[in-house]
């Protein structure tokens, strides 16, 4: 059949010749192959002490965000535990006290607030569903540890550190 | 014999013994060190600076772990098999002079355990029962695995050692002993024999690749066929003694190639490192010179292994029967016509 493509190539497969199928050529030229990798630099990155650099829309550990004024911004609306496909966000909502504005930004807050981060498959939807810039994924990757429970984070884990005085 | 000959040779039985077993160790190390620079990688480095504890900590794993019998083997040859494995490997290296004669205080010491002479045979006996630790093994694990790596084991051995043998008798033409140390004392200087019998050392380091069951001939470990050969079944230490008496036999085939062909712990210049620094200091050195160009020949065995992929069955009969064996019986010839006619 004509090839339509004009790519096609007739490939000729001649028998071997005697140095060919003495077969120490090709072993000669294969030992010199791997003798120029043996001088070359290891490309491992020895991961706990070096890190490789993420790149910049890589999506790692959720943290749950401060306001310019160090206030909570999650006002516990569950739009992202909605978004969620994978189902790995719960939270309560809590009303704001008397006595408590310098903390939560809104009059509703998240009292509690929980990431399964084994059901989590990092998508960013929580990130995008945000109406209040509460959520980013925009930490490391996720710490291994012994038991499943263990792998939800609460509050404790996911809020940003409070800002200094 | 004297009470204090008995004692040197006990301390020299000794001191062979542990650097045999050392030497293996560590080149269980060196296998996973050069394996990732041929891979661009570093290695085991955590344990120790450079990773150089990772031996100690592999055997301590291998005790550690579970020690299983399956039910249908039968125990005594479970056991018995890598027993047979480690002896054999252990005992090759009686014969292989290390050195020259070193004079130690007015003692003269040989730096070998025996000076048999028939050597060579002693070395080839030793290496042919060798494949027995497989066989036994792979048949008393009561898997179809293990027998199948057992059965390739024994029969590759057996068709390696016959040009193995062939290629040994165009050496012993010229040497005309079977003593490996007259033929270590017969390559004073440059007189190595690998200059006399190219063809002849390329058969035998095909066929030690063979007998020592390395890649590119591991057929009887092939994973992908066998899922680890004959020692599928093992676990703890005896799996730990099969996979140590490849490295010793690796170890002791290297020593043997050294002695016969490349001038054992003869180097070029030896008679006048001999005169200026005596007789107890220049045999040391011919020592160091005899283990470095072993050592060369454990990394050539390592380089082969991460270079060149697993024969298939039929070629690798193929080679050992239709191709080695002739060219092993033309440099016979060629041997003999040479030394007669020139």
């Amino acid at each position: 059949m004509e090839s339509l493509s004009n790519k096609k190539k007739l490939i000729e497969s001649k028998p071997l010749n005697f140095w060919e199928r003495a077969y120490l050529p090709a072993i000669l030229s294969g030992l010199s192959i791997t003798m120029k990798h043996f001088f070359r630099k290891p490309v491992t990155i020895s991961y706990p002490e070096e890190k490789r650099e993420f790149s910049e829309n890589f999506r790692g550990m959720h943290s749950l965000k401060r306001d310019e004024n160090g206030k909570e911004r999650c006002t516990a609306c569950g739009l992202c535990a909605l978004s969620c496909p994978a189902e790995a966000i719960t939270m309560i909502a809590a009303e704001r006290q008397k006595g408590e504005e310098n903390l939560y930004r809104e009059e509703k807050y998240a009292a509690v607030y929980e990431i399964n981060m084994l059901r989590c498959i990092f998508c960013g939807l929580c990130e995008e569903a945000c109406p209040k810039e509460a959520i980013y994924l925009d930490g490391d990757i996720v710490p291994a540890d012994y038991l499943r429970k263990d792998f939800i984070y609460g509050k404790d884990k996911l809020v940003e550190a409070p800002l200094n005085q | 014999m004297e009470l204090a000959d008995i004692i040197i040779k006990f301390v020299l039985i000794v001191i062979i013994f542990a650097i045999s077993l050392v030497v293996a160790m560590y080149s269980t190390y060196a296998e996973r060190k050069v394996a990732a620079f041929f891979q661009d990688r570093i290695g085991p480095n955590r344990a120790g600076p450079w990773g150089i504890l990772q031996p100690l900590c592999d055997g301590g794993k291998m005790f550690l772990k579970e020690e299983i019998i399956p039910t249908n083997a039968s125990a005594f040859l479970f056991i018995a098999g890598p027993s047979l494995a480690i002896l054999t490997a252990c005992i090759g290296s009686a014969v292989i002079p290390w050195g020259q004669q070193i004079t130690i205080g007015g003692h003269v010491v040989d730096l070998q355990v025996t000076d048999i002479n028939v050597g060579v045979l002693y070395i080839f006996g030793v290496v042919s029962l060798g494949v027995y630790g497989v066989m036994i093994g792979g048949w008393a694990s009561n898997n179809k695995y293990s027998l199948l790596g057992a059965i390739r084991a024994a029969s590759q051995n057996i068709s390696y050692e016959i040009s193995m043998g062939l290629s040994i008798i165009a050496l012993l033409m010229l040497t005309g002993t079977l003593s490996l140390r007259e033929i270590a004392e017969q390559q004073h200087g440059w007189n190595w024999n690998v200059l006399r019998q190219p063809l002849g050392f390329l058969l035998f380091i095909v066929c030690a690749f063979a007998e020592t069951n390395r890649t590119p001939f591991d057929l009887p470990e092939c994973e992908t066929e066998l899922v680890g050969g004959y020692h599928t079944e093992y676990s703890s230490m005896k799996l730990g003694f099969y996979l140590f008496a490849e490295y010793i036999n690796m170890f002791i085939s290297s020593a043997v190639m050294v002695t016969l062909y490349w001038g054992g712990y003869n180097y070029p210049g030896m008679d006048w490192v001999l005169a200026h620094a005596g007789p107890t200091i220049a045999p040391i050195i011919g020592v160091v010179v005899m283990f470095t160009k072993v050592f060369l020949f454990i990394f050539f065995f390592m380089w082969v292994r991460w270079t060149i992929p697993r024969f298939r069955y039929d070629q690798l009969m193929d080679l050992g029967w239709k191709i080695l064996i002739p060219l092993a019986i033309a440099n016979i010839v060629l041997t003999g016509v040479i030394g007669t006619f020139l």
